[in-house]
């Protein structure tokens, strides 16, 4: 399994993609960290984080299309299945990979924050109420990061799977950003109302299924640096739900 | 060593491996021959754990490869018919990966080494896959298999795409491997078994047709009755001479023309030496034979002889000759073209005839006819002056 993800995170980095990952994370995240806060003069980052989920729809895909197709294509799948490793070891191996390279992304990413901090700093000085809160939440940071680090690891999982059901990378890449859209997007027909004012899916029951579905409500608990335990444990199920059926995946083609 | 037993895989109705039963010895070179979609590949895939059997048991060294996939797999060293490289990794990133990913305990940098000079790339070993020939990721493919000193080396189609100087390198190699190792080795090149292989099993159909040692396969193909025999002399007169020589079961004039000598090919009774016998009549008659060549024994032949005995039904028995013709092309003169170039020679012969009897009373039909000659069987036509 380590063998796997060492290969696996050393091939981001002798293929473009991990580069062109890495570049258009970095400067989306700093173009839109600078205009939500700092040119919109606003200490809250709320904004940056729920924009950040929308750029997800396209970068986690740049990390998972290749994952399990581009074995399949090459027929490299045929080395790791007749090697000394399980399906669940050669999954979790480039999962893990995946996840690292997107981990450390959003790590270095936090550099964006410096700059608020600074601003906080300065504002704070040249003030005298020293009881109000001038700056921004760190609490919310942290439970806004905390949260997308999670939801980053399903839909990583997420992307795993259909990059096992396909040996066209470009195909993964498309359904994935189908999946995770629909997924982001879901939570929004909740608030569709239409010109009387009346919310088009008019059955509360819909409304709490989507809602209990949708990946976007759970975040908003955490954006106001609340620790949501049961958040926590839907993303992970979820990722691994994914996992579990790409193991299945695997299985399956061996016996069909 | 390997050990396999009443297997059988099925892809929806299709049985592609239909119960096949056999053992192979520690040391022994074992040639798994069969046209291509014979189910060779299958079973490889299924004894390396790759797929999974439908019925039947697969085990290396007494472990069975279901229930104990990773102890088994430790055992194997495979070189499927694409041989699986990453192309965006140097020889050496390849080799150290697949050092890695078998969990080897052997000495890193010996191990490696001593595998790149058994398969001759430690002049490559910097580069990256993608850049290589055909013949080097062959190569580096077999070095892979060979990491972690697996006791039994499986090898599907190994020299497939190669030019004759890497295919005989490749098969020392094999031959050099077959002292420490078990090997499997599937090809549908009978010639390359003979060469390598100390049993060979063919397979046709997803079934086993014979399973036999190597010389009595050899001497099935030394038991060799087929000859091309150039002689010069006038075709007709030749043809029927050779028809009634006592000895000679089958005689025909093949499309081939040289100066005044005419392509015959000859098949003698079964247990006669018809060559000498053959020499002295011509001589006497004063046709001199200027070639005399053994038609070499193809697959085919093996799979007639032993389909014979296996006493299938003429149907299946033409299918599988088909199958075989099919995979077959492309490797020389094989009997489907000796008996074309028949065939072509009969056709233009009864056209001929039909011509002169008709005469001039239908043009159009005759102007379509030539054109047919002109086109189709221009040797047809030089064998008739």
């Amino acid at each position: 399994m380590f063998a796997i993800y060492k290969k696996e995170l050393r091939s981001f980095f002798i293929n473009p993609i991990g580069y062109v990952y890495l570049g258009v994370f970095l400067v989306f995240s700093a173009v839109l960290c600078c205009y939500t806060t700092i040119v919109a003069a606003s200490y809250n980052t709320s904004s940056y984080f729920r924009y950040m989920i929308f750029a997800f729809i396209i970068l986690i895909p740049l990390l998972t299309m290749r994952l399990f197709a581009e074995e399949r294509k090459l027929k490299t799948e045929q080395l790791l299945l007749t090697a000394p490793v399980t399906i669940t070891g050669m999954v979790l191996g480039k999962y893990l990979a995946a996840l690292t390279l997107f981990v450390g992304s959003m790590l270095f990413s936090c550099i964006n924050f410096i700059p608020i901090y600074v601003y906080g700093n300065i504002e704070r000085a040249g003030t005298s109420y020293s009881s109000t809160q001038i700056g921004p939440v760190t609490g919310q940071i942290f439970g806004s990061f905390f949260a997308l680090l999670l939801l980053g690891a399903a839909f990583l999982a997420i992307g795993t799977f259909i990059s096992a059901l396909t040996e066209n990378q470009l195909s993964a890449a498309v359904i994935t950003i189908g999946v995770i859209a629909a997924m982001v997007f879901l939570n929004l027909l909740n608030s569709l109302k239409d010109s009387d004012g009346q919310q088009i899916i008019s059955s509360y029951v819909i409304r709490a299924i989507i809602d209990w579905i949708s990946v976007l409500s759970r975040f908003s608990t955490f954006s106001y640096g609340v620790f949501d335990f049961s958040a926590m444990i839907y993303y992970i199920s979820l990722a691994f739900v994914f996992l579990f059926l790409t193991v299945r995946v695997y299985d399956k083609r061996r016996w069909g | 060593m390997i050990k396999i037993e009443h297997l059988v895989k099925n892809y929806g109705s299709n049985c592609a491996v239909d119960d096949i039963s056999f053992e192979v010895e520690k040391g022994e070179i074992v040639g798994f021959l069969g046209p291509n979609g014979a189910g060779k590949s299958t079973t490889m895939n299924i004894l390396t754990g790759y797929i999974s059997s439908t019925a039947g048991r697969a085990s290396i060294a007494g472990i069975d490869i279901l229930s104990h996939p990773l102890e088994a797999k430790k055992l194997i060293g495979y070189l499927p018919e694409q041989p699986p490289l990453y192309l965006d990794m140097t020889v050496k990133e390849f080799l150290n990966f697949n050092y890695n990913i078998k969990g080897c305990t052997l000495d890193r940098a010996a191990h490696i080494q001593e595998i790149c000079e058994v398969v001759k790339v430690q002049d490559v070993l910097n580069r990256v896959i993608r850049n290589l020939s055909k013949g080097y990721r062959q190569r580096v493919g077999i070095a892979g298999a060979l990491v972690g000193n697996p006791q039994v080396i499986i090898f599907d189609e190994p020299t497939v795409g190669l030019d004759p100087k890497q295919i005989i390198e490749i098969r020392n190699l094999i031959r050099t491997l077959g002292k420490e190792h078990t090997v499997i080795l599937s090809t549908h090149i009978l010639q390359e078994v003979q060469a390598v292989c100390d049993r060979i099993i063919i397979i046709n159909k997803g079934k086993i047709v014979a399973d036999e040692k190597t010389e009595n396969i050899a001497r099935i193909v030394e038991n060799n009755r087929r000859f091309n025999v150039k002689i010069s002399g006038p075709q007709k007169e030749v043809l029927s001479a050779l028809k009634n020589m006592s000895g000679i079961a089958y005689a025909d004039v093949l499309a081939e023309r040289d100066g005044d000598a005419y392509t015959y090919m000859i098949e003698s009774e079964a247990g006669t030496d018809v060559r000498k016998k053959l020499f002295y009549e011509m001589s006497a008659k004063n046709w001199p034979i200027i070639g005399l060549e053994a038609l070499g024994v193809s697959l085919e032949d093996i799979f007639i002889t032993v389909v014979d005995q296996s006493s299938k039904g003429t149907v299946e028995r033409e299918r599988e000759r088909k199958a075989v013709r099919r995979g077959e092309r492309g490797r020389g003169r094989t009997t489907l073209e000796a008996a074309m170039a028949n065939e072509m020679v009969d056709e233009a012969k009864k056209r001929r005839e039909s011509q002169s009897s008709i005469g001039l009373s239908n043009l159009d039909e005759d102007q379509e006819d030539y054109h047919d000659d002109g086109t189709g069987q221009p040797g047809a036509e030089g064998k008739e002056d």
